[in-house]
């Protein structure tokens, strides 16, 4: 067997044996959320009519399943999760005839399936905070190697602090202050986010462009400034290394060693990091979605748990917990393929 | 060349002196750093402002004065006043207290609980698999959905339980300590690993020392320094995730303004009153960022391999 070969089974069986990790953690936390929400008070039929009688009610509540043992209706909820929405999920945004039939996950306060409002909601968030962190990552790693090329000259200096600040200054407070300049004084942008609004022509695009430009910036603030802090570390950990000093040695030219040599190796612990951090990201951006009145899913989230729709919570938080074990995976076999140090372990 | 003498004589008789404790070098080193000074200053500050302000400034942040309501900077409000009339300095104080007191406790509880797994698990093999499978699961948790679930649901029983202050209270700080243990828990437990191997532990283990005295004697002071630097972080995040809770409407009820509470009802007045959201974020803020750089000061102080330099 040649020795590549034998690399690629290694790393197979590396991603199989985090696979067998992940998936009993994604089911335990579905139990988790599944239970902790199935205590909650609050029930469907109690903002029913009281009018209606008794044995009516007892009908409606076994029709919604609500009569059931806990773990039946812990497997059922699993089916209607796992299956049932996803697949209908796919058909809508897809056209393809893939839905399975069956009960679907009604959500309490629009009596319509979770899976067709989160397939609604997807977009706005997905837009937001994938421009936020892209942007984030963007800034965040040439002021990274520019501030550990340069340790301690002004620029390092003025960078690390200002990514202390980034990093201090919570979201919330930092979207005010955007809102209250550029919107409230400056009026650049508006300070809430129009999601009827459609991109048809050239203005109606930078429409979109302003209104989402405030979101975006606070995201990738935020982000940039924690994301450069690990790759000026990460950077710092590598030029003192003897490689380094070997491509010196043999004469290449500085960018040569800085770019290809230091940059690819320091990049390792950094890609894994921004592979960790895209949940952490989704949860954040609640906040976020928050300050400017954007529609996504922490703002499905937030009106949900405020009118006690349980169903819609679970499914959301079920969600963010596969985006984390999924994402957590996905830094685990990036991290095996990028060093293979690490399968051996 | 004759001064250098009597130097070296004073030197010896400094050695023969009881060798000094080495909190002494941490603070030494702990002085050099100036953004860690700095920090130290600020957040000193902050909690005078807090704790001690409000004897100076003898104002009810709960008084209902409706026709001073909206009022800018004046001596008799120097940050003004809000809707209600009620002054805006009074209650930063208040809000501050509650805010600082949120985030120490909250620290110190999610501390005690990381240590305690950390070190059960890294000394006692047969907890260890199970204990640390528990703490990834802890990290696979959408923490902040939780939170806000966790609020949502307990928050009744609770207020029920223990009134509504003490019991909104201990349900944010027990809330943000189960959500915040896990990476103090797994860089102890790193760290007693190690220890563990050591001869210092053999040899009190070999004079029958039992493992209890052995974790609290000799382990723990020796992992002092990471949980030092963890419980600095620790402090700043717990008051960030309890102005997020309050910012969002789940945290503190009106009656009792943290500073995220005051944020969050400021903001309808954003474009009017602009002082009444800046003062709380401006004081988040700074509190988070001197914590913050009391830790980086903290983790190179604890650092012996640049202590020595």
């Amino acid at each position: 067997m040649t020795a590549q070969a034998a690399g690629l089974r290694c790393m197979f069986t590396y991603t199989l044996r985090r696979l067998a990790f992940a998936v009993p953690t994604v089911l335990v936390i579905s139990l988790i959320v599944f239970l902790m929400l199935d205590m909650a008070p609050g029930d469907p039929t109690g903002s029913l009519p009281l009018t209606i009688p008794l044995e009516v009610r007892e009908q409606i509540r076994a029709a919604l399943g609500l009569g059931d043992p806990v773990l039946v209706r812990y497997f059922k909820w699993l089916h209607m999760m796992v299956i049932i929405e996803p697949s209908h999920m796919l058909a809508n945004a897809t056209g393809w005839n893939v839905a399975v039939e069956g009960p679907r996950i009604l959500s309490w306060q629009t009596r319509s399936p979770v899976g067709d409002i989160i397939v609604q909601r997807i977009p706005q968030t997905l837009w937001v905070v994938g421009l936020g962190y892209l942007f984030g990552i963007l800034i965040a790693v040439p002021i990274g190697v520019i501030s550990a090329y340069k340790q301690y000259s002004w620029f390092d200096q003025t960078g690390t602090f200002v990514s202390m600040v980034g990093f201090s200054v919570p979201t919330f407070f930092t979207g005010v202050v955007f809102i209250l300049i550029f919107s409230v004084w400056l009026g650049w942008f508006p300070s809430m986010y129009d999601t009827t609004h459609r991109v048809r022509d050239w203005d109606s695009f930078l429409f979109q462009v302003r209104q989402i430009a405030m979101p975006v910036a606070v995201l990738a603030l935020f982000n940039a400034s924690q994301i450069s802090r690990f790759m000026r570390a990460s950077m710092l950990d590598n030029l003192n290394q003897d490689y380094v000093r070997t491509a010196r040695a043999k004469g290449m030219a500085e960018k040569t060693v800085l770019l290809v040599h230091v940059l690819r190796n320091s990049m390792i612990p950094v890609v894994t990091v921004i592979a960790i951090g895209i949940p952490t990201v989704f949860t954040g951006a609640i906040i976020t979605e928050q300050i400017f009145r954007v529609n996504g899913l922490g703002d499905a989230l937030i009106r949900a748990i405020y009118v006690s729709d349980w169903p819609m919570v679970q499914t959301i938080t079920f969600i963010f917990a596969i985006l984390i074990v999924l994402f957590n995976l996905i830094a685990d076999v990036l991290y095996g393929i990028l060093d293979p140090r690490i399968r051996y372990d | 060349m004759t001064d250098t003498t009597p130097v070296t004589a004073a030197e010896d008789v400094h050695d023969l002196r009881p060798p000094r404790n080495q909190w002494w070098d941490v603070w030494d080193q702990f002085k050099s750093h100036k953004g860690a000074m700095a920090g130290m200053f600020v957040f000193i500050s902050i909690l005078l402002f807090v704790f001690a302000g409000p004897w100076v400034w003898q104002v009810d942040p709960g008084l209902i004065d409706i026709r001073s309501r909206n009022q800018g900077s004046s001596w008799a409000h120097p940050m003004g006043t809000d809707q209600l009339g009620r002054d805006l300095l009074a209650r930063m104080m208040y809000g501050g207290r509650i805010s600082v007191a949120v985030g120490l406790t909250a620290m110190l509880l999610g501390l005690v609980l990381g240590t305690l797994i950390g070190v059960l698990a890294g000394y006692f093999k047969l907890m260890d698999g199970p204990l640390m499978r528990v703490t990834d699961l802890f990290l696979a948790l959408p923490l902040l959905p939780l939170l806000l679930i966790l609020v949502t649901l307990f928050r009744d029983p609770l207020e029920g339980a223990f009134g509504q202050a003490a019991g909104v209270f201990a349900l944010i700080v027990v809330a943000i300590a189960v959500t915040s243990w896990m990476q103090t828990a797994r860089i102890v437990r790193g760290d007693v690993l190690a220890l563990k191997e050591r001869e210092f532990v053999l040899a009190a283990r070999s004079i029958g020392t039992p493992a209890r005295r052995i974790s609290t004697r000799h382990i723990l002071p020796n992992v002092m320094s990471p949980i030092m630097v963890s419980a600095t972080l620790g402090i700043a995040s717990a008051i960030i995730t309890e102005s997020a809770l309050s910012f969002l409407g789940l945290g503190f009820p009106p009656d009792f303004p943290t500073w995220g509470r005051i944020l969050y009802d400021g903001r309808d007045w954003i474009e009017q009153y602009p002082a009444r959201v800046v003062w709380p974020g401006v004081l988040i803020s700074l509190t988070v960022l001197s914590v913050n750089y009391i830790g980086d000061g903290l983790r190179d102080a604890l650092d012996p391999r640049i202590r020595g330099r």
